[in-house]
């Protein structure tokens, strides 16, 4: 029996759509891509379907509408045939959201905010965000992927240390992860972000530096106000 | 099949009236699992908590035949697929769509809740905590729509059975009525939002919650000022 067509209205250059996009083609899910424009006025199909957040990404399937990343990875491994993106024990499963919640309320502000502010602020943001890193970088237990020899669902959550990270570090002129400090993970980043399956949907490395670049005071003024409100 | 009581196999590193243990403590009963429970002294803490939860140094942590799990969300959903045969309601649906929706509706709970809950509790300011309070207003009246449509008339959010959201929204349930006192405002009111005050009665009056929830409001205000002083 087919599944209804599955569409996913994200926006170029999101690091949360791409997410759904990459448990999508990881589970092997064909799927019709809506794009939105982050900047731009939000479509009605957006706020209808997401009322709640307003925000992208957004899976429909089958006129069921499911937001938030991971629980839309969640919801793809579940509804799907296909590989399996979480792992099957469940202690390990356990791992792999504790340590996707880690990267969601720990890691990503400190490890963001490393790349984006400048000057003296910057290097408390980066001390912590490191250190958060080589705990994450330490789940990686010599393996390929947090998943194992595959991507999984860890790798999904993972997904903006590597293709973002590199652009922003690029964009901004800064180095924050160094090779020698972290070499599991730039390893990783290299092998995420090449990876077979993944090549449908990764984003093209110019097209994400042009996006950073067009983007950059707004990013800086984001920041900016984040920094104030501390 | 796992086997019912746990065996002995499972301790709860906790403090009474943290939302975020009393949550595991309700899916224990829910599940009518046996387990150790060690109070922690959040000032002292323990060499077991903090080898079991080096991250984050924080409650609940369950240690489950020697192996810590951390993340109150992680360890309730830990519970209810490794205890799938012991009894009492699935707590999450076997749908997949249902599933996503209580996941949904239970990060929108700690996010939309769980903020202004912290910022209630640790904030020094008066008008800090006053506009927190009226955060979790709001989140209840977006809540009070989700109730409508996830329980599709029965008596919780998991349906008949109490269900994921349930547990997590109703650990907050006994700091509500001590926000009435703390703060002076009825964050959970019938005339606002009638359907989640019923289900608030109805939850911490429920067999798993009832003696967990806190319900001493007087004795949560001291134990925090101590925590705090």
């Amino acid at each position: 029996m087919s599944s209804p067509p599955v569409k996913l209205i994200g926006f170029f250059g999101s690091p949360y759509a791409f997410r759904a996009q990459a448990a999508l083609c990881l589970k092997g899910v064909p799927y019709e891509l809506l794009l939105e424009d982050l900047f731009g006025t939000k479509s009605d199909l957006l706020l209808k379907l997401n009322p709640v957040h307003k925000k992208v990404p957004v899976l429909l399937h089958g006129g069921r509408a499911i937001s938030e990343s991971l629980v839309i990875a969640e919801y793809i491994d579940e509804a799907f045939d296909g590989p399996p993106l979480l792992p099957t024990d469940p202690y390990d499963r356990a791992m792999a959201r504790f340590w996707a919640d880690f990267i969601e309320n720990k890691l990503t502000k400190p490890f963001f905010m490393a790349h984006w502010v400048e000057g003296g602020a910057r290097e408390r943001f980066e001390k912590e965000g490191l250190e958060l890193l080589s705990l994450l970088e330490a789940q990686l237990k010599g393996k390929k992927f947090f998943g194992g020899d595959r991507p999984g669902y860890l790798d999904i959550a993972a997904s903006a240390l590597g293709p973002w990270s590199s652009a922003i570090q690029e964009v901004m002129g800064v180095t924050v992860v160094k090779e020698d400090g972290h070499p599991a993970i730039v390893q990783w980043a290299k092998d995420y972000s090449s990876h077979e399956a993944l090549k449908p949907c990764i984003p093209d490395r110019e097209k994400l530096l042009a996006y950073f670049t067009e983007n950059l005071e707004r990013y800086k003024t984001a920041v900016n106000t984040m920094l104030q409100q501390q | 099949m796992a086997a019912k009581g746990g065996g002995g196999d499972l301790k709860l590193l906790g403090v009474w009236d943290s939302p975020y243990v009393n949550r595991v403590q309700i899916v224990l009963n829910l599940k009518g699992l046996s387990y150790e429970y060690v109070e922690e002294d959040l000032l002292h803490k323990s060499a077991l908590l903090l080898e079991s939860n080096p991250v984050h140094k924080k409650v609940p942590v369950l240690i489950h035949g020697g192996r810590p799990i951390a993340e109150s969300q992680v360890i309730v959903q830990y519970l209810v697929e490794v205890f799938a045969g012991a009894g009492g309601p699935s707590v999450l649906p076997t749908d997949p769509y249902e599933r996503a929706t209580a996941r949904f509706w239970a990060a929108f709970v700690d996010d939309k809740v769980g903020s202004p809950w912290h910022t209630i509790l640790f904030a020094r300011e008066a008008e800090e905590k006053a506009g927190a309070a009226a955060r979790i207003v709001t989140a209840l009246e977006t809540l009070e729509g989700a109730f409508r449509d996830c329980s599709r008339g029965r008596g919780y959010f998991g349906g008949d059975g109490i269900g994921f959201v349930d547990v997590v929204l109703g650990s907050y349930l006994g700091w509500f009525k001590v926000f009435e006192k703390m703060v002076g405002v009825r964050v959970l009111d019938a005339a606002r939002t009638p359907l989640l005050a019923a289900w608030g009665e109805r939850l911490a009056a429920a067999g798993p919650a009832k003696d967990v929830l806190p319900d001493d409001v007087d004795k949560v205000i001291e134990f925090l000022q101590a925590f705090l002083d």
